[in-house]
Parts: C-alpha cells; structure tokens; sequence
C-alpha cells in the first residue's frame, strides 16, 4: 500500500535509535576541560554541605561519538525545508541561506556579551540601527524594537504598546477587535494585555469590511489586531477604511505581520493605516525556524508610539551609536538583553544579498506561486474563496469528504509523496482547511510535482480511499495517538532504580 | 537572484497556466492608493563574497571573548561549547524544520525535545519541565502569571537580588494584569532577607521570586523561602539564570521549589551579544496543565510503536484563543536541543567537573582580588562563580583601565543598584586561565 510510484517520496534506510538515557556506561565521557590550575580545595569548603547536590541520577554517561550518532539518527526522522517542500500555510518557510548561519557565528557576534561597553559593540550596534531602517522601510513605519523572540512576543509588546499609548491619554481602554479569521495569537495575546475580545465577522469575500467594523467600534476599543495579508491568503482591500473608523475614535490599528512577505516593495502596512505590526523574521526574512524556534518578531511601529517602545532602542549620535534606556514612558522590558541578536545578524545578512529590487521580487513570485498552485488544483480540490490570492491559497476537502476523505487524510497522504503536508483546519473560518503557502524559494518543478501528488490523491480519495486513511505509510511511525498522549501525560523519561 | 529559482521563462509559464498576463494582475485587490511607487529604500543586493566582507567588518568593530579576557557575567556567561554541538544544530534536519505539528516527519525534534525536558527536570530536580521559552527573563514572567493563575492571588513579592532584567520584564509583563510587586531586600550575607520576607507573604502573595545563584553571585538557602512562602500558600518561584550552577548546587526541586525557571544559554549555546537563548520552566506535576508553551509526550502509533507528539495543547492560543495558559508559539527548539546536546555531552561527571572547576577558579580569583589594595569582598555568603568587589576607585573608571590590556573586568553594579555604586560584579568560568586572573589582579594593582 506504499507504493507511490514515479514520486519523490520513497521509503529509505533509517535507523532505530533509543532514547538517549537508555544509552551509555557507567564512567563513559564525551567531554574534555583544561586541567584545574588553582587550588583543588574541596567543594564543601566554599559551599556549605547542605546546599551542595549529590550527583544528578539519570543523567547518561555517553561518549562524543555517541552523541553524534544519537543525534545525526534522530535528525533523519525529520522532514526539513533542506529536503523539500513545506507549504505550511502562514507558517511557511523560505530556504535558510548558509552564508547567515555564517555571518551569525563570527566571532564579533557569537562571542560578544551583552554587556561589555558600548564603544567596544559599535558593530553590533550599527547592525540594529541599520536593520531598524530596513524594516522600517518595508513596513512604512518610523521606528522598530527589535527586542521581541518571536512573533507572539512582539504582538505582546506592540499591544502592550498600545495599552501605554491610552493609559497615557487617561484611559486603557478594555476591549480589541479580533477577525475570526486570525491566528490564535492574537486573542491570547489580548488576554495577556488583560482586554476582552470583541470577534469581527468576515463579509462574504473572506475580508474584514469596514461596516462591520463601525458597527462594533467604540471609544472602548484599545485596538483592532487585523492580519494583512489576512490568513485566506487575501489582501484586506477595506483596511484604509477600516483604519479611519478605528482611528476616529481613538483606537490604533495592530497588524499581524505574518504574511508580510508577500508585499514587500509592493505596499507597506503603514500606508495602510496601520500603527504598530509585527515583522516575523523566521517567515519574511528568512531565519531557519529550528523546529520551533528560535524566530525574531521586531515590532515597527508610528512615531506618536515611540516614546513606549521597549528599552533599550538603538539610537544614533554623531557617528556613535548607543542604547537608550532613558525612556521614562517606554513600557519596560520585554526579555533580557537587547534582543535574539544571532537572528537579526541572519535577517540583517539576508536583506543585503537580496537587496530592494530582490525583496520586491521575492514577494512578486512567491505571489505567483501560491496563484500557480491555486489555479491547478481549483476543481480538484474545493476553493471556497475563488479569486485571486497573495501568498497562499486555502482549500477544503469538500469534494473528497463524499467519499469519507478529510482534510487530515489528505494532509498525512502527501508526507508519503515527499511533502510537507500543509496548515490544517486553520483558517477556522473555513471547514477542513488546507492551507497551502509555497514562498518564492520553490521552482515551478516543485510545484509541479506537488500538485501532481494533490491530484493523484484526489483521484485515491475515489478509486482507493483505504490508502490515504492509513497514511503515511513511507515515515518511520504511522499516525499517533494523541488522544492518548493527552490522556496519560508522560512528559519524560524517568530512573527505573 | 540565487534563492529564487523560477526564471523569467518559468514565470513566463505559470502566468500563462493562471490565465493573467502579468504578476501585477494577481495584485489588483491592492488599492492604488496603497501601492507603492518607487523602490524599496533599501541598499541594492551584494554578491555573497561582497555582503560576507561587510557583515565581517560589522562584527570585527566588536570586543569578543576570544580577544578579550571576559570577567562578565551578569546573566550571560562565558562557556565552553564543545565543537560537535555547532555540527549537530547545523544538521539541515535540525535547523530547517517547522514546530513539530506533523509528528510522522518529526520525531527527530520531538524526541530530542521530549530528552531535552527530562534533563531540564534531572538537572532542576523538579517533575516536568515544557519544550522551553523565550529566555530566562521572560520565563520568570510567566511563571510569576501562573502563579497568579494557580492561586488566584494578584501580588508578587519578588527579591531584590533576582537579576534586574529579570525583575524588569516580570513587571512588564505583570503590570498588564493589575499585578503589584514588592521588593525584598538583600543582606549583608548578598543573601534574601528572609525576615523581611516573612513580614511581606500574606495570604495576597500568589509567589515568591528569588534567584540562586542570585544577581550578586551569593547562593541562596532556599529551604527556609520555600517554607515560608508555603506557609502562606504562595508558591516558591526560583530562577536560576547561570543552570552550569546546578552541576554542584543542590537543585531547587530539592529545596521546595514550585516553578523553577531560567536561562539555559550557559549550556554551551553561547553568548550571541545576549540571544538567541533559551528559557527554561519546569515545575510539579500537580501544576502540569497550567504551564504556558509546548509539551512533547510520549505515545504511540497505530502499530504500537513508541513515539512523540507536541501534547496538552488545550493549553495552547491555538486551540483556547484568549483563555489560553499563554499566547507563546514559536520558542526556542533548536536552541533547547543545544542545550540538551551539552547536558548530555558532558554527562553527570562534566557537569559536575566543570562546576567544580567554575568554583574554584572564581575562588581562587576572589582570594587574589579581595587582597588587592583598594578591593574588598562585598558580601559574605557563599558563591559560585560570580562575587561582588567593592572598590576604592570608581568601577567604571576601573573598568576603563582595563579595557587598554584587553581585560572586560565586569559589571559596574550602579548600573542596577545605585546602592552598589561601589562595587564591581566579577564573573570567572573554566575559561579563565590563572595567568588571566592573575594578569586581572596585577592590573588592579596586586602585584606579581
């Protein structure tokens, strides 16, 4: 039932490999340190006893060789934008330069502490400033914190932002207007800044329309957080409008800049109306994602909020670049330190080797194929928004649930084929999403396989339907049980002794 | 454009399959009004050797621990990294995957994860640990908002000797929720008051936030905190941002600790001028469904076959939306696994070796400097590889003395706490040689 035929996916040697604490002998090493050159004396001198540990039970006693080995077997049962295609809609990710992995392990970055004197960080520095500026200029915002970890952070901190604007002018306000169609972070990150979610409905077109909008908004709303591009892989064409009715009545416009990679150069969220967005340097900017982090999420922002932003922000005088930490209106600190500079150095890096006519391009042709994709798969697959889309295209299974195929089926068949399945069931708004986001880093190839193996699968949804609701059937474990993992929580390893 | 396959003539053909005539056309919903009309201000591209020499000069302007002896710590903290760690996190199937939401194609990440909360909880002492956070700062954030959650109480008390930034992003993050802070003081001893915390918990207090080893360097005890917060039913939040410590300290989960956060960077993942790091959260397994961030568990396949999954997500923004534990999403895998690597490359023995070997050096550095005419130890209690000096000379001018001999002689503590504007925090790790030391007390003026 694996058989696949002429594809890219294939089953392959992989190795079993146990957990590590399984592993190892008693008095194995895999580390080396320089011989003690100060007095031996003991521990229990510096330290009294009873704050001292005994050991650490558990913990494997393995070699360097079989630590590679762990991990390199492991690593294999990965799938990873290095093998292939990975269309995880709004998550998505673009092939991960090396010469960034580079740049962001030379010495002057991997090995400067956070700490040591300004004058003796001025390249750091001045690789912040100019970052800022780029930003800035993508986004049509006047300044950027680049101190956020990830996307939900940097939401976090443009809302908190946004809360000390109207504390500032007397009154936080209490509630944010979220589209249904928005990713779950924002209603959480609401919560956070303790506001009460208003949900805006989409009209018919899959777009927020400014009506809707003046109906709810009032001089209680802090903000309205709208995803532009928005997450059916639209651009929000009212969102001018939207954001005159929202700034009529004091509130600020919050964009999740999720998708933000598929308008540079082409519009800016800031001449859009929007006050505060979030830039997703793991998606836009090209920062491997590590399988959940580490991301970066700068936040840029209009020039009435920047007396809130974080501390420190980078500034410039005369020639010399410093941190501000004289910010008496600023909201605080968001993390230690200035920022995940190791990612800024790869985003910094990126926007060089792409430069503006680059960027432009990058946006222009990951439009093309998520359009190319949408356009090929329309008929075979159920299309419930049928126009043109920017950076990715959603359908549903409705023309394969006839035949008791879901989404998930669909999804888990094309790991099989070679792929990445794409974001499932998400949109909310759409039933059984499939929401598929190529980037501009796929070549029409690419594409063109991954479609073929979405209409082999449509035509197996009819012919052979056993095959997809056993899938996968090529990866080293089959579908798990989650229901399980949820039930009987077994979050480690324990001793057996 | 190298990272863009598609040549004009492929464009050429999908315009074609799509039915427009140019890429303009698939952006026609974008009003004019928004459109923009010239350029990107943005530098033109540069050849990869070109943008290699830049980015070079750029990082060439920086002082690093490799030209520099560093005797900074304060958070951040100068370790060795044993060279296979590099490798493995720069293995494609590491470093270019997603957050594991296809557990078939992800077992790699999720076992190494699932590895890397186990020996989060072995080297805390504590019953389950999460997938990990941001950093250490803004994990000590949210464990002081699940202690609200958990105990429905809106105070924190939260010691003056927790790392300032620490303390910082708690209240940035807790403000928002109409959360009140209290300070405790430190003691002569660079200790936690513990009368004075007494005097604060009140049946109010949801935590208690101490640090160990703490801002100053000074271990804490933290038995008797852990009672007393409990006494009032608070819990004992410790964060513990240089985690090389727990290779000889006893753990938090051994003193009474209810959530135990911290900074896990020092496990040989590197200083990167402050990030990526990577927070750790551990805490007891009767909080379990109140952490924030991802869970691996272990289960299994249809075939009965062990495997992990990211779990518990009815936590999670995705799933509750605005009722959800926290709005965390992407954190920092790659970064934790780093961490794990190291665990476990240095086992129970490196652990406890290069612990041992941070102790003593940083003693034999602190006997040396106290001795130095014009320097004397701050506080008495007992540290493990930081302490605090108090100086004659104004720290920073010292600190300025010492950058001609390419020594980063540490923290001028006035920075944080004008009541130590006297003082010098010192920082020495198994990577300060005796000859740098030496070399460190010399041009302080001792000699030798």
């Amino acid at each position: 039932m694996s058989g696949t035929g002429n594809t890219i996916g294939t089953r392959g040697l992989v190795l079993n490999e146990p957990l590590i604490f399984e592993q190892g002998s008693p008095g194995r090493v895999g580390y080396s340190l320089p011989p003690v050159d100060v007095p031996e004396k003991k521990a229990e001198v510096l330290i009294p006893k009873r704050l001292l540990r005994d050991g650490i039970p558990g913990m494997p006693e393995v070699s360097e060789v079989d630590v590679i080995r762990h991990y390199t077997r492991i690593s294999q049962w990965n799938y990873c934008v290095d093998l292939g295609f990975f269309p995880l809609g709004s998550c998505t990710m673009k092939y991960n330069p090396r010469i960034n992995e580079d740049m962001a392990r030379l010495p002057g970055f991997a090995k400067a502490h956070p700490y040591q004197p300004e004058e003796l960080s001025q390249g750091a520095l001045q690789l912040m400033w100019e970052l800022e500026q780029y930003l800035a200029e993508v986004a049509g915002m006047d300044r950027v914190t680049l101190q956020p970890s990830a996307g939900a952070h940097g939401e976090l901190t443009g809302l908190m932002m946004i809360r000390a604007y109207h504390t500032s002018r007397g009154n936080p306000r209490s509630k944010v207007l979220i589209p249904d169609s928005a990713h779950g972070t924002n209603p959480a990150t609401s919560a956070l800044c303790g506001y009460r979610v208003v949900p805006v409905k989409e009209g018919p077109r899959g777009i927020v329309e400014a009506k809707a909008v003046a109906e709810v908004m009032d001089n209680e709303v802090a903000a309205i957080m709208v995803t532009s591009p928005n997450t059916l892989g639209l651009f929000e064409d009212q969102i001018v409008e939207v954001s005159k009715i929202v700034h009529a009545k004091g509130g600020q416009v919050y964009c999740d800049g999720a998708n933000l990679n598929s308008v540079m150069g082409i519009s800016r969220p800031g001449d859009c109306g929007v006050d505060v967005i979030q830039i997703n340097l793991h998606k836009t900017f090209s920062q491997p994602h590590g399988g959940g982090g580490p991301g970066a999420g700068p936040v840029a922002l209009k020039k009435h909020l920047a007396p809130f932003m974080p501390v420190p922000t980078v500034e410039k005088k005369g020639n010399r670049l410093t941190l501000d930490f004289k910010r008496p209106k600023s909201i605080g600190k968001v993390r230690a330190f200035a920022a995940s500079f190791g990612v800024l150095v790869r985003s910094y890096t990126y926007i060089r080797s792409m430069g503006s006519a680059g960027l432009r391009r990058a946006s222009e042709v990951a439009v093309l194929n998520a359009n190319y994709i949408q356009s090929q798969l329309k008929g075979t697959y159920h299309l419930p928004y049928d126009r043109h889309c920017m950076h990715e295209c959603v359908f549903t299974d409705a023309l394969q649930a006839r035949h008791d195929i879901h989404t998930v089926d669909i999804a888990k068949r094309l790991i099989d084929y070679g792929f990445h399945p794409p974001t499932i069931y998400f949109p909310l708004i759409v039933k059984a999403a499939l929401m598929i986001e190529p980037t501009e880093t796929e070549s029409k190839e690419t594409l063109d396989q991954f479609i073929a193996a979405m209409k082999r699968i449509a035509q197996e949804a009819e012919e052979n339907p056993e095959v997809l609701r056993q899938a996968p059937h090529n990866p080293k474990v089959t579908r798990m049980n989650e229901t399980k993992a949820a039930r009987e929580p077994k979050l480690r390893w324990r001793p057996t002794s | 454009m190298r990272y863009i396959p598609n040549t004009d003539a492929d464009c050429k053909a999908m315009l074609q399959a799509i039915g427009v005539r140019s890429v303009e056309e698939l952006f026609a919903d974008i009003p004019a009004a928004v459109r923009l009309k010239r350029p990107l201000k943005v530098p033109p591209a540069l050849s990869e050797s070109e943008v290699a020499r830049q980015v070079r000069a750029l990082a060439d302007k920086n002082a690093n621990a490799d030209r520099y002896s560093m005797f900074l710590g304060a958070g951040c903290y100068n370790h060795f990294s044993p060279s296979i760690l590099n490798h493995l996190v720069l293995r494609g199937e590491f470093l270019t995957p997603y957050t594991p939401y296809q557990p078939e194609v992800a077992q790699g990440t999720l076992q190494a994860l699932y590895e890397y909360q186990t020996l989060i909880c072995l080297l805390t002492g504590m019953d389950v640990s999460n997938a990990s956070m941001y950093e250490g700062a803004s994990a000590t954030a949210e464990a002081a908002l699940m202690a609200h959650r958990i105990t429905g109480r809106s105070e924190v008390v939260m010691a003056r000797a927790v790392h300032p930034e620490y303390r910082a992003v708690t209240r940035t993050y807790a403000s928002q929720l109409g959360i009140s802070f209290r300070e405790v003081a430190f003691t002569e001893a660079g200790v936690t008051d513990i009368g004075q915390v007494r005097k604060m918990l009140s049946e109010r207090v949801s935590c208690l936030v101490v640090q160990s080893p703490n801002f100053l360097g000074v271990i804490e005890d933290l038995t008797p905190l852990a009672e007393a917060a409990h006494a009032v039913g608070a819990l004992l939040v410790v964060a513990v941002a240089e985690p090389v410590s727990l290779g000889i300290v006893k753990p938090p989960g051994e003193c009474g600790a209810d959530i135990v956060t911290g900074e896990g960077a020092g496990l040989g993942t590197g200083l990167n001028y402050g990030g990526p790091a990577v927070g750790f959260f551990a805490t007891r397994e009767k909080f379990m469904r109140h952490m924030p961030g991802r869970l691996v568990g272990e289960t299994e396949d249809r075939e009965g076959r062990t495997g992990y999954v990211l779990t518990l997500a009815t936590r999670e923004q995705h799933i509750r939306r605005e009722k959800a534990t926290s709005n965390i999403c992407t954190s920092e895998s790659l970064i934790a696994n780093m961490s794990a690597m190291y665990m476990v490359t240095m086992g129970p023995q490196g652990l406890r070796d290069v612990a041992l070997l941070n102790l003593r050096k940083a003693a034999y550095a602190k006997d040396r400097l106290a001795k130095v005419r014009g320097f004397s130890l701050r506080f008495t209690g007992p540290t493990f590889n930081e302490f605090v000096l108090r100086t004659k000379k104004k720290p920073g001018e010292i600190l300025k003395g010492l950058l001609k001999r390419q020594i980063i002689g540490g923290l001028d503590l006035g920075r944080f706490y004008p009541e130590l504007k006297d003082c010098l925090l010192v920082c020495v790790t198994e990577q300060n040689s005796r000859p740098e030391i030496d070399a460190l007390a010399k041009a302080l003026g001792g000699g030798r």
